[in-house]
C-alpha cells in the first residue's frame, strides 16, 4: 500500500476493527478510511464495486471476512471478475485481489468451515493460491496485487498465528509456482494449505519407519505447476494428494486427472487422493476431527501406496 | 440544489397531487401518472398541470406533459425567437439530439433486419422507443465518464460515442468488433470510451458502476487530483429494482456521495413480467428517499425533459453532492428481444406510446420553435440511414476472428495459464497463439 497508492483494501470490519483476524490491523490508521474501506454487510455488491474498481484502474484487495462469505459474491466473481477481461476483448484488466480466511478450524460449524476452492477453481480467468506460512504468505500476497489478474488468495483460519522468520528485503514470490518442502524419493506427496502441517507431521513418522517422502506444496491451485509435480512424479512414480477439500470436485480431484493426463507413464500405482469426506463440518469435537485428513491417514496412505 | 431542498422539493409535489390509485393499477391500465419535477435552476419551467392530474391513466397525463412542454415555450417566446434563450435547448443541441436519438432508432431496425437475415445470433434487446433515456443523460456527460448499461446496450454504446461500424461488427461477431467479437450483443465494452458494460444477467452490472464512481471519489481525495469529477451513469430496468444488488449498491452509494446516477428505465415489462405484478410498490423513485438520496420521476418519452433531470442529477454528482435516483418512465416498441413473441402486452398500451415516440415529439417542438427545417431534420435521417449501412457493409466485409484469438484475453497476464509438464510457462509454447495449446 505504501509503494503503490492505487491500492485499497475494501471489506467488512477490515478499518476501524483490523479486520476479523487481524489481517488489515493498523492500516485505516495509516492509510485512511477510503483506502482501507469499512463495507455494509452485501458481499456481491462490494465484491462489484471492487472489479468495478480494478476495472477503472485501481487494485482493490477484496476481503471475505471468511471464505464462506463470498458465496454470496459468487455472480460478481463469476461473471464479472473472472469473465470480463476476455469479453471485453482485453480493453479492461481486472487486478483485484480477493482474500480470505477459509478452512477447518476449531467446531465453527458447517457454515464458518468451507473450503470454496473447489466451487472457484472451474471460473475462467482467474487465478487460485493458497498461502501456508508467513513466509509464502507475505510473498503470495505481494505477487497477487503486483499481478494485473484477478487472484483469489485462501487463507486458513488456523495459519494465523504461525510465527516465522521471514527476510527484511523485500521478496515476492511467482504465483504459478509449487514449493518443494521435503525432497525425497519414495514417493510424491502433493498438499497445500493446513495440510501441509499433518503431512509434515506424518512424515515425521515415515521418516521414522524408513520411508522418503517428497513433500511439495502446490501452493498454486489454479493453475498446477505441472514441471514441479511432473519432476516429482518422475522421480517417484507414485503420487499422494492431501487436500482439506470435499472429496467430490475438489482440487484433489483436478490434480488427480491432470497428473494421469500428463504423467500416466510415470505412475507405478493409481494416484491416491485423501480428502474430507462430503460432509457438512459438524460441530462436535470428535466428529470435526474425522472430516478432516489426519497424519495417521497420511501414513497409512503412504504405506499402502509404497507396498 | 441541495439533497434536503431536492426531498423538499419532491415531498411537496407528492403531498399536493401524487395520488396513485390503486384501481388504475389493478386495471393494469398503466403506470400512474406522478410529478414530472424539474429539479433547482429550471424549477421555473415546472409542467403545469400534470401535477394535479390524480389518478389519470398514464396516457392522458403524459399527452398533458408532452403538450405542456411546447406551452411553456410557446408562453416564453420573446420577440425575438433568435436569441433561443429561452428555450430548452440551442440549434446545436436540438439537432445532436436528433441526429442521436434518430441513430439509435435506425441502428437497431437495421439490427432487426439483420438478425433475420441470419447475420446476428443469440438474444439481441432492442432499445426501439427508450431513445429519449439514453440521448438525454449521455449526451451530457464528458468523454472521461462512464456510462454501465445492461444487455439492451446498442443504443447506449451508440450514445456514448462507440462508431456505429465497431457495434454492428461486433454484433456479427467479427474480430473488428469493439470488444472483438468476443462479447456480443450484450457485453459492449468500449475503454476509449468509458463504457464499461454490458452485461447479461440484470443487476451486476450495478455494482461495477458503484465501483466505477468509486474510483472517481478515490482519485479525488486519496490520489488528490484535484479536478477529477468524472461521475458513472447506470442505465437498469424495472424488473432489477427488484433485486438484491439495486438496493445493495443505493446505499453504499448514499454512504460514500458516490458520483453516481441511478437511471431506471422502467418500460413496465421485464420480458413478460408486469412492473405492477412484480413489485409491491411500483414507484420505483420512491426507492431513493428510503436511502437518503433525491428520487425523481421523468417523463422517459420526452428527451427535453430526461436532459433537464439530468443535468440535474449529472451536476449533484459532479459537485460531490452523491447519488440521484432518477425513474424514467419509457416504453419499448419492441419484444424484450428478437425472440419474444411479444403477446402479453395489450394492443392499445403499445398504440399509446407509440403516439409518444420520443423521435416524433423533438422533431414536432424542433420544427415548432423554428429551431431547425423538416428539410434540415430529413437530411439527418438520410446522413444517419449511410452511417447504418456504412456499418453494415463494414460489418460484413471484416473477418470472423482466427483459432489464435481464442485463448489471448483470457488473463491480462497470460502467466496465468500455468507453468506446463516441461518447464516453460504455457504462454511461450508455439500452439499457444495457434489456439492449439492444451491448457
Amino acid at each position: 500500500m505504501e509503494r503503490d497508492p492505487l491500492v485499497c483494501v475494501m471489506g467488512e470490519d477490515v478499518g476501524h476493527y483490523g479486520g476479523s483476524y487481524k489481517v488489515t490491523k493498523g492500516l485505516a490508521t495509516k492509510y485512511g478510511d477510503l483506502r482501507v474501506l469499512d463495507t455494509p454487510i452485501a458481499e456481491n455488491s462490494f465484491t462489484g464495486m471492487g472489479i468495478g474498481a480494478a476495472m477503472t484502474g485501481l487494485r482493490p484487495i477484496v476481503e471475505g471476512m471468511n471464505m464462506g462469505f463470498l458465496l454470496l459474491a459468487y455472480n460478481q466473481i463469476s461473471n464479472n471478475c473472472g469473465m470480463l477481461h476476455y469479453t471485453s476483448g482485453g480493453q479492461f484488466k481486472i487486478p483485484i485481489v480477493i482474500r480470505g480466511p477459509g478452512g477447518v478450524g476449531r467446531q465453527l460449524g458447517a457454515e464458518h468451515s468451507q473450503r470454496l476452492e473447489s466451487y472457484f477453481q472451474s471460473i475462467p480467468g482467474i487465478q487460485m493460491v493458497a498461502c501456508s506460512t508467513p513466509y509464502n504468505a507475505k510473498g503470495l500476497m505481494k505477487a497477487a496485487i503486483r499481478s494485473d489478474n484477478p487472484v483469489i488468495l485462501f487463507e486458513h483460519v488456523l495459519l494465523y498465528n504461525l510465527k516465522e522468520r521471514i527476510p527484511d528485503e523485500e521478496y515476492v514470490l511467482s504465483l504459478e509456482e509449487a514449493e518443494m518442502v521435503r525432497p525425497g524419493e519414495h514417493v510424491t506427496i502433493l498438499t497445500y494449505s493446513r495440510m501441509r502441517y499433518h503431512v509434515m507431521q506424518a512424515a515425521k513418522t515415515l521418516v521414522n519407519k524408513g520411508y522418503d517422502p517428497e513433500v511439495i506444496d502446490i501452493r498454486s491451485l489454479k493453475p498446477f505447476d505441472l514441471y514441479t509435480i511432473g519432476n516429482s512424479v518422475k522421480k517417484t512414480h507414485r503420487v499422494l494428494i492431501v487436500e482439506e477439500c470435499m472429496r467430490t470436485g475438489g482440487i484433489g480431484a483436478s490434480l488427480t486427472a491432470a497428473i494421469n493426463e500428463n504423467f500416466h507413464d510415470y505412475l507405478d500405482a493409481p494416484i491416491v487422493c485423501l480428502s474430507s469426506q462430503d460432509v457438512p463440518t459438524p460441530y462436535a469435537g470428535t466428529l470435526e476431527e474425522w472430516t478432516v485428513v489426519q497424519p495417521g491417514q497420511i501414513v497409512t496412505a503412504v504405506e499402502q501406496l509404497c507396498k | 440544489m441541495s439533497a434536503a431542498s431536492l426531498s423538499s422539493a419532491i415531498n411537496a409535489i407528492r403531498s399536493a397531487s401524487f395520488a396513485h390509485d390503486r384501481s388504475a393499477l389493478a386495471s393494469n391500465a398503466g403506470h400512474p401518472s406522478s410529478s414530472s419535477v424539474f429539479l433547482g435552476s429550471t424549477a421555473g419551467l415546472r409542467f403545469n398541470p400534470i401535477s394535479s392530474s390524480a389518478g389519470r391513466p398514464r396516457s392522458s397525463a403524459a399527452a398533458v406533459a408532452a403538450v405542456a412542454a411546447s406551452n411553456v415555450v410557446k408562453e416564453k417566446q420573446p420577440k425575438s425567437s433568435v436569441s433561443g434563450s429561452n428555450l430548452l435547448i440551442t440549434k446545436e443541441e436540438g439537432l445532436e439530439l436528433y441526429e442521436d436519438m434518430v441513430l439509435g432508432r435506425a441502428f437497431e431496425d437495421m439490427c432487426a433486419q439483420m438478425y433475420y437475415r441470419g447475420k446476428m445470433f443469440g438474444f439481441v434487446h432492442l432499445y426501439n422507443g427508450q431513445e429519449a433515456v439514453s440521448t438525454g443523460f449521455i449526451k451530457l456527460l464528458k468523454q472521461e465518464d462512464s456510462v454501465v448499461s445492461t444487455y439492451r446496450d446498442h443504443v447506449h454504446a451508440l450514445s456514448k460515442g462507440v462508431p456505429a461500424r465497431q457495434v454492428m461488427s461486433e454484433l456479427f461477431g467479427k474480430e473488428t468488433g469493439c470488444c472483438r467479437g468476443q462479447g456480443g450483443s450484450m457485453h459492449m465494452f468500449s475503454k476509449e470510451h468509458n463504457l464499461i458494460g454490458g452485461f447479461a444477467f440484470i443487476g451486476e452490472g450495478i455494482p461495477i458502476a458503484t465501483g466505477a464512481a468509486f474510483t472517481s471519489k478515490y482519485k479525488r481525495e486519496v490520489l488528490k487530483e484535484e479536478g477529477c469529477d468524472h461521475v458513472t451513469v447506470a442505465f437498469f430496468g424495472d424488473g432489477t429494482c427488484n433485486n438484491g444488488q439495486f438496493s445493495e449498491c443505493l446505499n453504499m452509494a448514499q454512504l460514500w456521495k458516490l458520483p453516481i446516477i441511478f437511471v431506471v428505465e422502467n418500460n413496465l415489462w421485464a420480458i413478460g413480467m408486469s412492473h405492477l405484478r412484480a413489485t409491491s410498490d411500483p414507484q420505483i423513485w420512491k426507492k431513493g428517499p428510503a436511502f437518503g438520496m433525491p428520487g425523481v420521476h421523468v417523463d422517459g418519452m420526452d428527451v427535453l425533459k430526461v436532459r433537464e433531470v439530468a443535468k440535474e442529477a449529472v451536476g449533484r454528482a459532479r459537485r460531490g453532492e452523491g447519488p440521484t435516483l432518477v425513474e424514467c418512465e419509457t416504453y419499448r416498441f419492441r419484444g424484450h428481444s428478437l425472440a419474444d413473441p411479444d403477446e402479453l402486452r395489450e394492443p392499445a398500451e403499445k398504440a399509446k406510446y407509440a403516439a409518444r415516440d420520443p423521435i416524433a415529439a423533438l422533431k414536432k417542438y424542433m420544427i415548432e420553435s423554428k429551431l431547425a427545417s423538416e428539410a434540415e431534420l430529413k437530411a439527418i435521417d438520410k446522413k444517419i440511414d449511410e452511417v447504418v449501412e456504412d456499418a453494415v457493409e463494414f460489418a460484413d466485409a471484416s473477418p470472423q476472428p482466427p483459432r489464435s484469438q481464442l485463448l489471448e484475453n483470457v488473463f491480462a497476464d497470460p502467466k496465468g495459464f500455468g507453468i506446463g509438464p516441461d518447464g516453460r510457462y504455457r504462454c511461450e509454447d508455439p500452439n499457444f497463439t495457434a489456439g492449439t495449446a492444451k491448457v
